[in-house]
């Protein structure tokens, strides 16, 4: 149901990187689990309008008042890497 | 003589505020019960057996009395400021957050301590408790056997008599099914009813966080502290009026419906078995049962198994080595980090529903597979409406079997997902559910401590923000079912 190219595809997207030993195990739980999950398109569901929320809340604003945020310390402080003032990261060209 | 650690968190917290027992007294002997820990319930303690500053603050109104000193252990994915809070995962290895979340900060407000976190499956995903890389938490009833997941951690803490009560949260049932696989109470509120701010995010659509006590009078008492709107958190709701303690002794004139699709197939006989005992105690304690239908139960794990790992993925794009949490990088590029890091921090079972997450919300099969589970979602949640036309409460095993193996189920993710059958309908449907121990199944199997069996869970479901009522009915059949967990406390303590 899903080939060893597409899980390729599917990791690249998500950022993952498969060991060989993976790719396999991965595309055969993944097609199981799409099997059955694919079940639901036997369902008439003409008309029906999507959930994503099951709680209807609407128009709920706040007064837009400045208030304080994390001490810039605070939230550098569980970083990995830090420069000066902000996160260190490695250049996207290295 | 009795123990401190014998009394419920009711029992405590009245002793405390009469002065016939100390707060100090009741952390110390639950710190060292849970120091002695054989079954991996904590990723947490703290150093000194004494409640922390923050945690025995005079401040607070209210019924305040009845939690003052009663320690709380909360699972691991909560955000405890400047405590680990690693949410199970390699990733979050040693993250100490700057700020605590709601429902625990109102906990502690309210004169709770903090005993300790627990362990969990990896970022909540797991049914079973081995996704944690923190090692899996045995089942203080049978260690060779899981505690159920994914808040493991804290049910196991509870069965055992390591910690009075405990916070979980439930996303498909990982309040619920550990509660019922230990042998506890567990109940996961309505939707919006507790603040999800510092709940490091699996799926935020279903995700809420709940109590997890040796009785549902516990559990009353600590949700009425968790409830109400926070505006850190835009989909928390005020709670319509106050949760009362339950007091209900009889059942009469209450309707409990059983859908015959949560309650045939599928379910162990001895589960079958314990919940139709459990159903005749209900009918002497004057309820009448009604067969109800729920059409699209059956489709819920479906629905479920798109929308919480299309929810994850999302979610967990977070975790990318920049801001906390671990960094893996060869010398590679920003991408190069990025997939290192999450390579190395991400376990097997969160790979594989970030993968089914994002191939669900790809270009050409988000159609087929997202768009129609949330149309899936909707018929679920019409088909509760009808029932709640027809009955008051509606009733299921929690699980379909009793506690199961160590590494029985890992090789087969959908074998495991099956666990969540009879708990993810009411969390795509937003409504409130409690598990309540029913008695033991397995004894035919010489299962359990002395042969006698491993706990069994009932199930009971009711509208949005009906929680008093399922708490009032909860209470009256777990009076009828006499329900004895001390037996595995005490052993576990010896």
């Amino acid at each position: 149901m899903i080939d060893r190219e597409q899980v390729l595809h599917v990791a690249r997207l998500a950022r993952l990187r498969l060991a060989e030993e993976e790719i396999e195990p991965m595309a055969s739980q993944l097609s199981a689990v799409l099997e059955h999950v694919a079940r639901i398109g036997e369902l008439d569901l003409d008309g029906v309008a999507p959930s994503t929320h099951v709680v209807e809340v609407s128009g709920r604003l706040r007064a837009d008042e400045p208030e304080p945020c994390l001490p810039r310390e605070v939230a550098l402080a569980q970083a990995p890497a830090v420069r000066d003032d902000g996160f260190l990261v490695p250049s996207p060209q290295a | 003589m009795s123990e401190p650690t014998d009394l419920t968190a009711a029992q405590a917290a009245r002793a405390i505020a009469a002065a016939e027992l100390s707060a100090d007294e009741l952390f110390a002997a639950y710190h060292a019960r849970a120091c002695a820990d054989r079954l991996n319930c904590f990723t947490w303690l703290p150093d000194e057996p004494a409640p922390s500053a923050s945690g025995s603050s005079e401040s607070g109104t209210g019924h305040t009395d009845a939690v003052r000193g009663v320690p709380l252990a909360v699972k691991d994915l909560f955000c405890t400021e400047g405590i680990p809070s690693q949410s199970g995962s390699k990733i979050l290895e040693g993250y100490r957050p700057p700020y605590t979340a709601t429902a625990v900060q109102r906990l502690q407000a309210a004169g709770a301590p903090l005993l300790g976190k627990t362990n969990q499956d990896e970022f909540a995903m797991g049914s079973s408790n081995e996704n944690s890389a923190y090692g899996p938490v045995l089942n203080p009833w049978d260690p060779a056997r899981v505690p159920g997941g994914s808040s493991g951690g804290s049910a196991a803490a509870v069965a055992a008599g390591l910690a009075p009560w405990a916070l979980g949260t439930d996303t498909g049932g990982s309040i619920r099914q550990p509660a019922a696989l230990c042998g506890i109470v567990g109940l996961k509120p309505t939707y919006g009813a507790v603040s999800r701010y510092g709940m490091i995010a699996f799926a935020s659509s279903l995700d809420q966080a709940g109590p997890l006590t040796r009785d549902v009078t516990d559990a009353a008492l600590m949700l009425r502290q968790m409830v109400g709107r926070d505006r850190r958190d835009a989909t928390s709701l005020d709670f319509p009026g106050e949760i009362a303690l339950p007091g209900a002794e009889r059942l009469d004139g209450v309707r409990l419906g059983v859908p015959e699709e949560l309650t045939g197939e599928g379910i162990e006989g001895g589960v079958l078995a314990a919940f139709q005992a459990g159903l005749a105690q209900a009918e002497a304690l004057g309820a009448t049962i009604e067969s109800v239908r729920l059409p699209h139960a059956p489709h819920a794990l479906s629905a479920y198994y798109i929308v919480a790992p299309a929810e994850c993925s999302s979610n967990l794009a977070r975790f990318d080595g920049v801001r906390y949490g671990l960094r893996v990088s060869d010398g590679g590029d920003l991408t190069g980090m990025y997939i290192d890091t999450r390579h190395d921090g991400f376990g097997a079972e969160v790979k594989r529903r970030v993968m089914l997450g994002t191939y669900v919300l790809s270009s050409g099969y988000y159609d087929a597979y997202y768009a129609r589970a949330q149309r899936v979602r909707t018929k679920i949640v019409e088909d509760f409406a009808a029932a709640f036309a027809a009955c008051d409460l509606i009733v299921t095993p929690t699980a379909p079997t009793i506690a199961f193996e160590l590494g029985e189920k890992t090789g087969d993710p959908l074998a495991m997902y099956l666990n969540d059958f009879c708990t993810v309908p009411m969390s795509l449907a937003g409504i409130p559910a409690i598990s309540i121990p029913c008695g033991l199944s397995g004894s035919e199997r010489g299962l359990g401590p002395g042969g006698a069996g491993l706990p069994v869970g009932f199930q009971l479901a009711g509208p949005a923000f009906s929680e008093t009522r399922l708490l009032d009915a909860a209470y009256a059949l777990e009076r009828a079912f006499a329900f004895d967990g001390s037996p595995v406390r005490a052993r576990v303590g010896a």
